[in-house]
């Protein structure tokens, strides 16, 4: 950062007294945490702080306005469609559609702004009001600029329609009038009332000159003896050429005309045709350009933007968009005549009459709290292929830091977090980065949304981050004692590992209660059985007690020895295996063929042999080492009565 | 789809539903209620769409629907229906019991009603029954589930069917003591979670549910343990389907995918037949259609039960006007519709049959 460009605002916190402790604080995505310590810069240090409060600071406080959330989901929408238009359109398609997409934007500022506007006006606290009041105005300018951008950038309108844009730019943005004429001409006498010539002046001063002849006519029924002067005037607004939508003359033509018609009104001056009414002469020197004459309504001009717009209809009305910053300049001169200093509004639509992009944009960011309105006014403007790559330090360019800016302020939100994922995936060069880091923070609560955060980190194929969130549910599961819940979400995240942890907690489960928890779960694995090979264990473990149970034995048996010798059982499990073998082995008929049965006593041999030597037991050790060595004995007994047994089976039966 | 009204309401809408009618009675449907999520202080607001005194030309009601009054609401709102009660009841799912010190309490993820009993289901398993006058839950199923239960829906009394994230659907009886569903159905192949689940109104066993993946299946609890047809719909979560309660050829569901599809069966028109195929097969498809069928009533045989969804023509219609966020939320009444985004809008349309 090169230069600061303002003094930085001091805001007090309440309750933390600065002067004597020192403060702490920390950054955060959007916020910032301060307290006070207990380090005291003069005084001896106290152990506990005065003040035991954690504050969050936050900048950006329009986040947390209702009306203004609307504005965000609205414009999300517009935003949405504006990146979809179709790359293909050029030309005076793509320029219209561009165009309504400002229109767009606009007309949902002037929503809020509206219902803002209703808000205020009810508001009961008198502080209250003034925040909405004020809100309002700070939209309002929002609007007359984007609205300025539009006209200037967007619309791009040549000499000629130029000024007409900016003549209904004017009249949208100071509409004092209608009420004025409303009370005007709701009143018996209307030509009699106060504020009569009041209303005709600023019609002229818009450039409405049909309805200010109306109000002559009325001047000119009510008093006969200026009716005749009333007429002159009459007929010289309506001569008054003007380049309207469907005409086609040109620019050269209506120039010529527009001379003729100035050269009358200046003879009428000088033939001091109205200089019994001071008020119709006044209003000929405003139609002839004066800008004395323009310069006394300043009151009712109210602003240096309409004095500009006014001057140009009556001195250059074909003035061209290059030359626009001369007379802009000037204008804003003139009308503040050295009295007071211009406002940072000022300065933003001067930056735009002079059609300098990046200063508009600059100043909107210093001047507003929010990053909405330069996000997507620059976004569209970016659209209008109007903004040159602008390299700024970190390598992205302006309309993406914007949007990043923006999007990060939305996430630092609890609700509107899912707007600014949108907006993540239109930055194609730090979007993804940003995303990634943004969604592994977001709170779940529930599984429903973390259902919606993962179909999110899905559908941009994240899978780190789908991995490390169903990692944290599955563990919430396990703890809470969900083992279905936590074998759901490792399914989902295709996470072999953690399907490998809820499959030895089933396992245990079973080793300490001697039967299955949640059978309804491991019954109906189907196919996701494959994703660990301790599930898929679990699986055929429970297939062969379901064997077991409906007497199928050599389906039993041949299910048991597979388990074993294709190694996916654990080991520490084959104990329990082989003790499961005991009551096959001890069946009346024969089960295990003598093939088999030397397979289990190879595998018997194999856990016997690998284990461990106990150096220095204690009695439990030696209690324990009993019950194992019996159980070892009487396997080796049952396998050793089935071999004999299988063997003469085998034998005697003719040819098998 | 003409004369839908869109307003954005600064929340989140994670459930809304019609304040249901007297029974027989020829009004529209004028209220509804919508539950907000996601929020630091969530609300639960009652909209009316009912006459202000303004009818336009046609002399139809015109304008969106007005915020009526509203109340705060503990945590997200997660399901509503209406009943009238005055009680709460605050520790009804957990994980780990409210005497234990590392107590946590459990989302609850679905409540029905059938006056005077409540059901409510939650993340931690658990089968409440309440009645409407009783402080204590009437019984409890812990543990039913191994997994979070999603949703719950009345069979009839006293039979509920709910729906897991392990993709089952299982019948529990109230009459039978014990803490063993009667039945469990499921597809086999992959283990996809069902997140909504809703009953033909007219007959008790047929029974739609709506999937993770977006499919929607529908049931018949009678036979098998397998869905009689499974339709490919959406591309995201379906979140919710609803039957039409009084034109059950109707079904809507909607989705994560920000789309709001209704799915119409009813196949009374021969002359529709004629959209669907090419000149010499219309003989074969009347009489199919004709066979098919044991009488000429219609709703003897239901048409979401026809095994060949296929070849029996489903018209599928997109309500809303253009992709948003998620279609939280949807539901019917009459000719009335109403449904809620997590763009923070809500749609109300007054003319679903025009």
């Amino acid at each position: 950062m090169e230069e600061l460009d303002g003094e930085p605002t001091v805001t007090l916190i309440p309750g933390v007294n600065s002067k004597k402790n020192q403060m702490y604080f920390d950054w955060g995505p959007g916020e910032m945490l301060v307290c006070e310590t207990s380090f005291n810069k003069k005084e001896k240090s106290e152990m506990v702080p005065s003040c035991p409060f954690i504050y969050i600071i936050r900048k950006d406080v329009d986040v947390y306005s209702q009306i203004l959330r609307k504005l965000f989901n609205e414009s999300h929408g517009i935003f949405l469609g504006l990146q979809r238009i179709d790359e293909e359109l050029t030309g005076k398609s793509r320029k219209s559609q561009l165009v309504r997409v400002s229109k767009n934007y606009r007309s949902v500022i002037r929503a809020c702004m509206e219902e803002m506007h209703q808000v205020a006006i009810a508001a009961k606290d008198p502080a209250n009001g003034r925040q909405f009041s004020s809100q309002v105005s700070i939209l309002s300018a929002m609007e007359l600029i984007w609205n300025l951008c539009e006209i200037l950038f967007i619309e791009v309108a040549p000499a000629g329609p130029l000024l007409l844009h900016l003549l209904d730019w004017v009249r949208l943005h100071v509409c004092e009038v209608d009420s004025l004429s409303a009370d005007v001409l709701g009143s018996e006498n209307p030509s009699k009332h106060d504020s009569f010539w009041n209303l005709v002046t600023i019609l002229v001063l818009q450039g409405r000159l049909d309805e200010a002849r109306q109000m002559l006519s009325k001047e000119a029924d009510a008093s006969p003896a200026s009716a005749g002067i009333c007429r002159i005037m009459g007929d010289l607004m309506r001569t008054m050429p003007i380049l309207s939508p469907g005409n086609t003359q040109t620019l050269t033509e209506l120039e010529l005309k527009w001379q003729h018609w100035h050269e009358e009104c200046e003879r009428y001056l000088q033939d001091s045709t109205f200089a019994t009414s001071p008020h119709l002469e006044s209003l000929l020197k405003i139609m002839l350009g004066d800008e004395a004459a323009l310069l006394e309504q300043k009151e009712l001009l109210s602003n240096w933007y309409h004095f500009l717009v006014t001057r140009l209809l009556y001195s250059n009305p074909t003035v061209k968009p290059i030359d626009l910053h001369y007379y802009a300049q000037s204008s804003l001169d003139l009308f503040l005549g050295g009295e007071s200093s211009p406002e940072p509004l000022d300065n933003i639509l001067l930056a735009a009459f002079e059609f300098d992009i990046h200063q508009v944009i600059k100043e909107c960011s210093i001047a507003l709290s929010n990053w909405w309105f330069v996000a997507h006014l620059t976004d569209l403007l970016d659209h209008c292929k109007l903004l040159q790559s602008h390299n700024l330090y970190f390598g992205s360019n302006m309309r993406e830091f914007l949007l990043l800016e923006y999007a990060s302020g939305l996430f630092a939100h609890p609700s509107l977090w899912q707007l600014g994922v949108d907006y993540f995936d239109y930055c194609p060069e730090l979007g993804r980065v940003s995303l990634e880091l943004h969604i592994e923070r977001i709170p779940l609560n529930t599984e429903q949304k973390a259902l919606k955060v993962l179909r999110i980190c899905e559908q941009r194929q994240m899978t780190e981050q789908v991995r490390s969130i169903c990692k944290i549910l599955a563990m919430k599961a396990v703890r809470n004692n969900r083992l279905g819940s936590a074998l759901s979400w490792s399914i989902r995240a295709k996470d072999a590992a953690f399907a490998t942890l809820v499959s030895d907690r089933f396992l245990r489960d079973y080793c300490e209660r001697g039967c299955f928890s949640d059978l309804d779960l491991i019954d109906n694995l189907g196919p996701a059985m494959m994703l660990s090979d301790r599930l898929t264990f679990l699986g055929k473990y429970r297939e062969f007690h379901r064997m077991y149970g409906e007497k199928r034995f050599a389906d039993a048996a041949s299910l048991l020895l597979s388990l074993m010798t294709s190694r996916i059982a654990p080991r520490s499990f084959w104990m329990t295996l082989l003790t499961d073998a005991l009551p096959l082995l001890e069946q009346k008929q024969v089960i295990f063929s003598a093939e088999q049965t030397y397979e289990l006593m190879r595998c018997l041999e194999d856990l016997t042999s690998r284990r461990p030597v106990h150096g220095e037991s204690d009695t439990e050790q030696l209690q324990d080492d009993d019950i194992e060595t019996t159980k070892v004995e009487m396997l080796r007994l049952s396998l050793a009565r089935n071999l004999a047994r299988a063997i003469i089976r085998e034998g005697s039966l003719e040819g098998s | 789809m003409e004369e839908i009204y869109a307003k954005f309401v600064s929340q989140k809408i994670s459930k809304t539903r019609w304040r249901p009618l007297p029974p027989g009675s020829l009004q529209t449907a004028e209220t509804f209620a919508t539950g907000s999520w996601d929020n630091e202080e969530n609300y639960i607001s009652l909209w009316s769409i009912g006459d202000f005194g303004n009818l336009d030309s046609d002399g139809g009601f015109e304008g969106d629907h007005q915020l009526l009054c509203d109340i705060r609401h503990h945590g997200d709102v997660m399901d509503l229906q209406t009943l009238s009660v005055n009680q709460q009841w605050t520790t009804a799912h957990y994980h780990t019991g409210p005497g234990s010190p590392s107590y946590s309490s459990a989302p609850c993820t679905g409540v029905v009603c059938n006056n005077p009993e409540i059901v409510t289901v939650g993340e931690d398993g658990r089968i409440n029954l309440f009645r409407a006058d009783h402080k204590e839950a009437v019984r409890t199923i812990d543990n039913a589930d191994s997994s979070t239960l999603h949703a719950v829906t009345f069979l009839r009394t006293p039979e509920i069917l709910t729906v897991n994230s392990i993709g089952q659907l299982k019948i529990w009886d109230f009459r039978q003591q014990g803490n063993e569903p009667s039945q469990i159905l499921s597809l086999t192949g992959d283990r996809v979670p069902l997140h909504c689940v809703d009953r033909h109104p007219n007959q008790q066993h047929v029974v739609a549910t709506g999937g993770q993946d977006g499919m929607l299946s529908i049931w018949d609890v009678r036979q098998g343990t397998m869905p009689v047809s499974l339709l490919k719909a959406h591309e995201a979560e379906m979140w919710e389907v609803h039957f039409h309660p009084s034109n059950p050829e109707h079904l809507f569901t909607c989705s994560e995918d920000g789309s709001l599809w209704h799915w119409d069966a009813s196949t009374d028109v021969p002359e529709k037949s004629s959209l669907f195929h090419q000149g010499g097969r219309s003989s074969t498809f009347l009489s199919h259609s004709i066979s098919n069928q044991a009488n000429v009533h219609q709703s003897v045989i239901s048409s979401w039960l026809s095994t060949d969804p296929a070849k029996d023509r489903i018209e599928i219609t997109s309500l809303l006007p253009s992709r948003s966020l998620s279609v939280n939320t949807l539901d019917v009444l009459g000719p009335c519709l109403v449904c809620g985004t997590d763009a923070e809008a809500i749609y109300v349309t007054r003319h679903l049959f025009s």
